[in-house]
């Protein structure tokens, strides 16, 4: 198990050099610059700006100059935001989209598995037809739908809820909620059609069969035997599950006015900010690798046919 | 039960601590919090806030009045200004002298300091070229403190708007004993932040917002009336529309007023309005065929109904023009070549493309927007039907559509816009100098040259006036270097009921000092 943690985590400096190296690269060969702007400015003066930041330097050397940084976890100062650096940006930026990420995801969960094994337990009936529609619902709309028109239901109709922004004195957690429950939604909807399924097909299993007929108690036949099995394709969904909220929170961040990640990212692109575009690339890829490596040691928690040889 | 609900919420609203706290929606992320190193609108509000220059502009006229400086005297050419200071201090309690004022600006110049705006003290201030570019000493730049009190600048000619010109961000008093204490980045954070404006900083998070408080130390703190300031950063118009029509914030700047919603806007009561300067024009590169033939760019300018696209299309009170500069002082807007169509076919057909024949491959880029793409479609089915001519639409990303008008000249018509930095016509004309940074289309004639130099020249009055109004005619009437569609509409939403100290200007710039609760 240890000699595998340490594999996987050897295997993902390459991966990471190889994306940071494309990255750089990627973002010089766009059009435009961080400093270019309606009015020119003077090329004496852009001048004296892009010495500050090294831009007037060769572009092999400016490579060289950022992994000599990097190498020290300095990301470099923010080109836009310059009283920032990008190291504190990241920082300032990460809490936010973790909660409303990790609260998304929790509930996802929570609801989805919930809702899946109630739909299965009580196959067609009224439960069970409401359930999946919902589930229907909830994977073919988009979140820049789902997210406006709860916006305008619970926000603006009826005041119950900020319509954006984050945590403050006044409304406190409240501005949680719409951006947790648009974040969640789909992917509540796909783990509910997942459980469901496979706790279908698990109730009909050998191995469940012989739960009963060894005179266990309903809920712990449902428990320890049937959802330990019906799991396993929850939790493979679980890392492109990430994957799609970790994006999905860029477009949520906007509708709700979020200081996370995925704002930062977005308004980073726009403005060229090389330094601050890298940072992102660089924390987004930390995260997914991260996140399919946790989602492989969960495999053999739940499956006990996993080894990590 | 609206009546009871009512009340409830009066009453909420009198018990509420919050009642002179002021919450707005500021536009994007502001890029720095030092006046020096930024160039945006929402940037500049937030400084206006911390930091006060010589003058500061007016609530209604945004016409520059005593800040800093409680008085001034000119000399008889015009060139040297004498500033006598208020006593004052920062709102750290060290006292604010004429040395501040000295060496804030020899920051700005400074090379190492990185300055977008350096060129602005550059080009007006004795001596400050040189030493913005390196190649002189601070000594030489002609800005002097005579006594602790008095501060004097002599400038390269006689600046009609040079007082107007000093509101701007790049001339506020910055802490420069701050900067070198603390370094740049940190000095403008909330735990070392010292200024010498209305307010002080309290709070920044990146993304979320600024808050200001009230500053006990500010010469005029008797007048502040308003608690804190809350600039929320939200860069999406509708997010923020919806902050408003919730009651979430006060005040809506344009940032908050989406274009798609406009009609059901402008019919609200707190709804303001009023006719701005900034200009909205389509610019010819004038090297590409077939825009190197004045009677092709003439036509296409008198094809475009402007009447009809403001009226019609844009619908919240621009003002349809023909020429480039905005009348200001005692200066007219040139009558340009507006809508005339069988002028326009006249013209076509001598250049060659009778009813539109011939006419070769055009494209119009502009940056993608939604609005921009309703002004190009609806240009775009003007001059077909009014030449017979089919011209492409292209629309590109900001960074990439500025590479393309700028650096590469790339295009053979762009959509443009321009809003002077300081209330002068030679701010608007100088685009068009031959060889001028921001002269994208390649235009250039010695005559509208020989014209910009002479006034440069000039005192202001009438005469200076003339030669400017001239210079705009060869470059409008006579060459059509651009097609000037529309002067833009300055617009917000407010409750005035409620809020004062913001009322609509030409410039658009409500300065913070002056809001507060009616």
């Amino acid at each position: 198990m240890l000699r595998f943690m340490i594999r996987r985590g050897l295997s993902l400096i390459p991966t990471l050099f190889l994306i940071i190296s494309l990255a750089f690269v990627i973002v010089r060969v766009a059009p435009g610059g961080p400093f270019a702007s309606e009015k020119k400015l003077p090329p004496e003066i852009l001048l004296n700006i892009q010495r500050k930041y090294h831009l007037d330097e060769s572009v092999p050397r400016q490579y060289l100059r950022y992994l000599g940084d990097l190498a020290q976890g300095d990301l470099g100062p923010s080109f836009r935001y310059k009283d920032f650096t990008v190291n504190e940006l990241i920082l300032g930026a990460l809490p936010p989209s973790m909660t409303i990420g990790a609260l998304a995801l929790a509930l996802a969960l929570l609801a989805g598995v919930g809702g899946g094994v109630l739909a299965a337990l009580r196959q067609n009936s009224w439960l069970d037809y409401a359930a999946m529609s919902l589930a229907v619902i909830g994977i073919s709309v988009p979140l820049f739908v789902v997210g406006p028109v709860l916006k305008l239901l619970l926000a603006l109709r009826h005041p119950w809820l900020p319509t954006s922004g984050w945590i403050d004195e006044r409304r406190g957690w409240l501005a949680l909620v719409l951006p947790v429950v648009t974040l969640a939604l789909p992917y509540m909807a796909g783990i509910a059609r997942l459980t469901r399924a496979s706790v279908l097909e698990a109730l009909r299993a050998d191995y469940v069969r012989a739960a009963r007929a060894k005179g266990l108690s309903e809920p712990a036949v449902v428990f320890r035997h049937v959802l330990k099995g019906a799991l396993l394709p929850v939790v493979s969904y679980l890392g492109p599950a990430f994957a799609g909220i970790i994006t999905g929170t860029v477009v949520v961040e906007t509708i709700f006015a979020i200081p996370g990640l995925g704002r930062l990212s977005i308004q980073a692109a726009i403005n060229r900010d090389y330094t601050l575009i890298m940072g992102d690339v660089i924390v987004f890829s930390i995260i997914l690798v991260l996140m399919n490596f946790i989602v492989d040691l969960g495999y053999g928690l739940l499956d006990p046919r996993v080894s990590y040889q | 039960m609206p009546g009871i609900k009512r009340c409830i919420l009066a009453l909420l609203a009198a018990l509420s601590l919050h009642a002179q706290d002021f919450i707005f929606n500021n536009g994007p992320e502001p890029q720095s919090l030092d006046p020096a190193l930024t160039t945006g609108v929402p940037e500049s509000r937030i400084s206006a806030a911390l930091f006060e220059g010589l003058t500061v502009n007016d609530a209604r006229t945004a016409l520059p009045v005593p800040g800093l400086a409680e008085s001034w005297t000119v000399s008889p050419d015009l060139k040297t200004y004498t500033f006598h200071l208020r006593a004052t201090t920062w709102s750290d309690g060290t006292p604010l002298v004429a040395q501040d004022v000295v060496d804030a600006w020899l920051r700005v110049l400074d090379p190492a300091t990185g300055a977008p705006y350096a060129y602005l003290l550059g080009e007006t201030i004795q001596g400050a070229a040189a030493f913005s570019k390196g190649q002189g000493p601070a000594s030489e730049v002609r800005i002097r403190a005579l006594d602790p009190r008095t501060f004097q600048v002599t400038f390269v000619g006689p600046l009609p708007y040079a007082l107007a010109m000093l509101t701007h961000n790049a001339f506020m008093v910055t802490p420069t004993f701050a900067v070198r204490r603390f370094g740049p980045g940190a000095w403008t954070k909330p735990a070392h932040f010292i200024g010498n404006g209305p307010y002080v900083l309290k709070a920044w998070k990146p993304q979320d917002k600024v808050v200001v408080v009230r500053n006990p130390r500010y010469w005029d703190a008797r007048n502040i009336r308003l608690q804190s300031i809350t600039f929320l950063a939200i860069e999406d118009q509708g997010v923020a529309y919806d902050k408003y029509k919730a009651g979430e914030i006060d005040y809506a700047t344009e940032d908050a007023i989406p274009t798609a919603q406009i009609d059901a806007i402008r019919l609200r009561r707190d709804y303001h309005h009023v006719a701005g300067s900034t200009i909205y024009y389509l610019l010819f590169n004038v090297a590409r065929k077939p825009f190197d033939d004045v009677r092709v760019r003439k036509a296409l300018s008198m094809a475009v109904d402007r009447r009809e696209l403001v009226d019609r299309v844009l619908k919240s009170g621009e003002v349809p023009t023909a020429g480039f500069v905005p009348a200001m002082g005692g200066f007219h807007t040139a009558r340009g070549n507006g809508y005339d169509p069988e002028q326009a076919r006249r013209l076509l057909a001598q250049a060659g493309y009778p009813g539109g024949r011939g006419f070769p491959r055009v494209t119009l880029v502009y940056n993608t927007s939604a609005r921009h793409q309703t002004i190009s479609e609806w240009v775009q089915q003007a001059w077909k039907t009014t030449l017979g001519i089919q011209i492409e639409l292209q629309n590109l990303e900001w960074n990439t559509f500025l590479d393309t008008k700028q650096k590469t000249h790339d295009f053979q018509l762009a959509r443009a816009g321009w809003l002077a930095d300081y209330p002068d016509p030679s701010n608007y004309l100088d685009l068009f100098k031959t060889g001028a940074g921001n002269n994208d289309g390649l235009y250039s004639n010695p005559a509208f040259d020989r014209l910009m130099a002479r006034a440069s020249e000039m005192a202001p009055g009438d005469a200076r006036d003339r030669v400017l109004e001239q210079a705009e005619a060869i470059l409008v009437d006579q060459d059509q270097a651009l097609i000037p569609c529309f002067f833009y509409v300055n617009k917000y939403l407010l409750d005035d009921r409620k809020w004062g100290g913001i009322y609509p200007n030409a410039i658009d710039i409500h300065h913070p000092r002056w809001w507060g609760p009616k």
